[in-house]
């Protein structure tokens, strides 16, 4: 009851810093009750916030998918593209307009299923792209199929009798590719999380954090692994922080233990630097520096 | 009334059988004001042994792209001529790179030009030119095209370090085809400049 | 507008299609390309490669064609002129971003140097058969423009026409070269910068409180804007509304489908592209577009030289299809003629215009090659006898 008292006492007309960086005219969103990823987005609107970011300079492109959805509901340049292509979308826009901030938020199937191509690629290019997966380690959108995250002996209603292909190790897979930033946290690591989002929007280069987050609806119920808050204490229970641990160490399993924290933070020439330095090196003085936004037609008549 | 020309340049990959056709339709087509189109051979076929370029030559807008029966055959290499040879029109025109090419069975009135393009193009030094001599050689033997058109042409074709290198070539070509017209007379008589089977090494 | 003098190789050429398409992306304004390579298209690109560090922007070759696709709309979205280049299964493979262009109202170009089909097919070689493809190939109904250019020449000029329809109707434009003009070598003039009209893109003036991402305006167009101006706008592929919020009904799919076929509408009317001759009295009428209708055009002269009144309709514009223009035609001439490079396309929606008005005969090439000319005279002759 002391929990209900104290609800009461919020005042109508109170302000939730949270709103100006939400398309609040969407509310309320699609996520299921106990769902990690609306935990994530107020991470990452504190990270906003705390970063003194100009919203007007930061895009979010997402994929396809429950956390696809998020880009539907950040009150900045947004794009919601297709399944598994928001990293290739990303890149076109960081090209065009590299004072954009851009962030490319999507879920665990998107990025690394039917996406996982664009994922290592960008990796490679060290594309400056800060990249969140939520990873619910099952396909929530489409009713609760196998994902490439999805740990051996959890059933989904693809694989009925149980997963017994191998998973991917997300952290370990960025790693290889060349990332220049990987870290790991749950959703039970608010603050930790939150953190980690501000680092990536200050460090140039591709950056990846993977957020385990629970779908109780799907992956949850389906594993007789609880609600949500079951999940947050297996979460609290499970993890250990290990800044610096070896992310081929990092695998996760379905009830075992959760390594978290942050595993890379390396300095790597980005990908548009990469691109300056070779054509500065190859063409001298004949290298013209991209001029990419096409002109209007109004300022062209006023010049 | 349409005046015609189709031409079929052919040899090994790395001979520069393409810029020789390329330099060829640019004269016709900007240098001398009139149409041309060139087509070359793409697939592996001409990523490994042979390669082999058409180009067609018009007063007027040409239609159909592709040359059926060429009116003139330029050869550098045997299975160049012998793939090519059946195809020339009666009364065309044979080029052959004399030291490459063993003739056989020629088709009756055809009128066949020898020169020893990788030797004359080694005289200058450069045995890759040997494709500039052919299409100076060409220049001479056929008179489609001025000689100004095509000499502009091979300047602007190549890049400007192998400039003089290319004319002189072209020269080397254009001046060994003339003495070999001359030498066969007003009447062109082909025999006389049918490089013999002896001349062949 | 004028061309940006940049961008303009100005002077008098010797290129291939594959090249002169080149130049006309960067006469155009297009300064960001992304590629993936594949025969006989990859020219483009390349010569795009070598060309765009001196004009000032970047090209990137991807992974697959997916990427390449998707790529360039992210650019779009952040202020550039874009567009990719493929041909057989690269298309295939870019038929859903296609898709999300035509959903998103993203002004791009996508290049097809058609090669033989199915499958991998004729790498090396012509076939017209993806002309269906352009059109429906993405999943729903959507409009785009599809242009078909018949030389080197005209690889050029219609490029800087695709780029500015596309910003003119907000579609994805279909540049649907062949392998043979592709790869086929003619003199490309290219005009002084000033000399060529650009169409800029139509940024909104409306400040951001009140502007609607998809807010239908002149022509059921809406306006465009750019990531980073200060819009905070929101873009999807679902089904939306005005604002660009996902809206998933009836009534709000069928404003938005609608409107997206509907706005091409005076390109089907009459705005479309096409070169004709001898209309008036021809009781024949050949029906082409590409390579074919250069070679259509030598059965022509020699059906006219045997004294039948046949006359032509080469389509510049294939997609919108001039439906009315067709149909018009099926009232006074006893035939159609279509050759294709094709097992027959274009002939069901000439045969739709006609819709039994005017007999029409479909001469089929299974790709490879062209069309010898007799194949399309004897059709020619076979029409003016029934």
């Amino acid at each position: 009851m002391s929990e209900m008292e104290c609800v009461m006492e919020i005042p109508e007309d109170a302000f939730n810093p949270v709103e100006p960086f939400l398309r609040m005219d969407r509310m309320p969103h699609i996520w299921c009750a106990g769902c990690g990823i609306g935990t994530t987005v107020n991470c990452f609107v504190r990270a906003l916030l705390n970063s003194k970011a100009d919203l007007d300079k930061v895009a979010i492109v997402s994929g396809i998918g429950c956390t696809g959805r998020v880009a539907g509901y950040a009150q900045m340049d947004s794009f919601h593209t297709t399944h598994g292509r928001a990293i290739p979308f990303a890149t076109g826009l960081k090209l065009a307009n590299p004072e954009l901030q851009v962030v490319v938020y999507s879920g665990d199937g998107d990025l690394f299923a039917i996406g996982g191509n664009h994922f290592i690629h960008a990796a490679r290019r060290n594309m400056d792209l800060k990249v969140i997966c939520v990873n619910n380690m099952i396909y929530a959108m489409t009713g609760g199929q196998s994902a490439p995250t999805t740990p051996g002996h959890a059933t989904t209603s693809t694989a009925p009798y149980g997963v017994f292909e191998p998973a991917f190790n997300l952290v370990s897979l960025a790693e290889a590719a060349g990332a220049s930033y990987v870290a790991r946290w749950t959703t039970y690591h608010v603050m930790q999380l939150a953190r980690s989002m501000e680092e990536i929007f200050k460090k140039k280069g591709f950056c990846f954090i993977e957020v385990l987050s629970p779908c109780p609806t799907l992956y949850q119920r389906r594993n007789k692994m609880g609600d949500g808050l079951e999940a947050m204490k297996y979460y609290k229970k499970a993890s250990k922080i290990r800044h610096g641990a070896p992310t081929s160490e990092c695998a996760l399993t379905k009830d075992g233990e959760i390594v978290v924290g942050k595993f890379v933070d390396r300095d790597r020439p980005d990908y548009l630097e990469l691109l300056r330095s070779q054509m500065v090196e190859s063409l001298g003085e004949r290298y013209a520096e991209p001029e990419m936004a096409c002109e209007d037609a109004e300022v062209t008549c006023s010049l | 009334m349409q005046s015609l020309s189709e031409i079929r340049i052919a040899g090994f990959g790395g001979q520069g059988v393409i810029l020789a056709a390329m330099v060829v339709g640019k004269a016709g087509a900007i240098h001398q004001g009139g149409y041309a189109t060139m087509t070359q051979s793409f697939g592996p076929e001409a990523r490994g042994g042979s390669s082999s370029a058409q180009v067609i030559l018009s007063n007027e807008p040409i239609l159909y792209p592709y040359v059926t029966q060429p009116d003139v055959l330029v050869v550098m290499s045997q299975e160049a001529y012998t793939r090519f040879t059946p195809e020339l029109k009666h009364g065309g025109t044979l080029i052959i790179e004399q030291d490459l090419v063993r003739l056989g069975q020629v088709p009756a009135g055809v009128r066949v030009f020898g020169v020893p393009a990788t030797r004359l193009a080694e005289e200058l030094g450069r045995k890759v030119v040997l494709n500039i001599v052919m299409v100076g050689f060409f220049g001479a033997v056929t008179r489609l095209l001025d000689p100004d058109a095509l000499r502009k042409a091979v300047a602007d074709s190549v890049p400007p370090a192998l400039q003089k290198l290319n004319l002189q070539a072209f020269d080397k070509g254009f001046e060994y085809g003339t003495l070999r017209i001359s030498q066969s007379g007003e009447s062109g008589d082909a025999e006389s400049i049918i490089p013999t089977l002896e001349s062949v090494p | 507008m004028h061309a940006d003098p940049k961008g303009v190789l100005t002077g008098v050429h010797f290129l291939d299609g594959d090249h002169a398409c080149c130049e006309g992306t960067l006469a155009a304004g297009a300064r960001f390309s992304a590629g993936y390579p594949i025969t006989p298209s990859t020219e483009v690109v390349e010569r795009f490669a070598s060309r765009i560090p001196t004009v000032g922007g970047i090209f990137i070759q991807m992974e697959d064609e997916l990427a390449a696709s998707i790529a360039i709309q992210g650019a779009v979205w952040g202020g550039a002129k874009a567009f990719t280049v493929t041909s057989g299964p690269g298309y295939s493979l870019m038929m859903e971003h296609i898709g999300y262009a035509a959903m998103t109202e993203t002004p791009c170009v996508f290049v097809n140097v058609q090669r033989g089909g199915p499958s991998t097919g004729l790498p090396t070689l012509p076939a017209q058969a993806d002309m269906m493809q352009a059109r429906w190939g993405s999943h729903g109904d959507y409009g785009i423009v599809a242009l078909c250019p018949s030389s080197p020449q005209e690889c050029f000029d219609l490029t800087i026409e695709a780029f500015n329809l596309s910003e003119e109707f907000r579609v994805p434009v279909m540049m649907m070269l062949d392998e043979c003009v592709g790869h086929m070598t003619e003199k490309v003039v290219i005009p002084k910068a000033e000399e060529i009209e650009i169409t800029p893109r139509r940024f909104t003036k409306e400040p951001p409180e009140k502007f609607h991402v998809y807010e239908p305006k002149e022509n059921q167009v809406p306006e465009m804007v750019q990531a980073g101006a200060g819009y905070r706008f929101h873009i999807t592929g679902l089904t939306h509304d005005e604002r660009g919020y996902p809206n998933m009904n009836i009534d709000a799919q069928d404003r938005l489908v609608r409107r997206l076929q509907d706005k091409l509408k005076p390109l089907a009317n009459g705005r479309g592209l096409c070169e004709t001759e001898n209309l008036e009295d021809a009781e024949v009428v050949v029906v082409s577009y590409g390579i074919t209708a250069r070679v259509a055009q030598r059965a022509l002269q020699l059906a006219r030289r045997r004294g039948i009144r046949a006359g032509k309709f080469r389509l510049i514009t294939a997609w919108p299809f001039p439906l009315e223009r067709i149909r018009e035609l099926a009232g006074r001439v006893k035939a159609f003629v279509v050759p294709e490079l094709n097992l027959g396309q274009m002939v069901y929606e000439v045969e739709r215009a006609a819709a039994g008005q005017a007999a029409v005969l479909s001469v089929t090439h299974a790709g490879g090659g062209v069309h010898d000319p007799e194949a399309i005279l004897n059709a020619i002759v076979e029409a003016a006898r029934l």
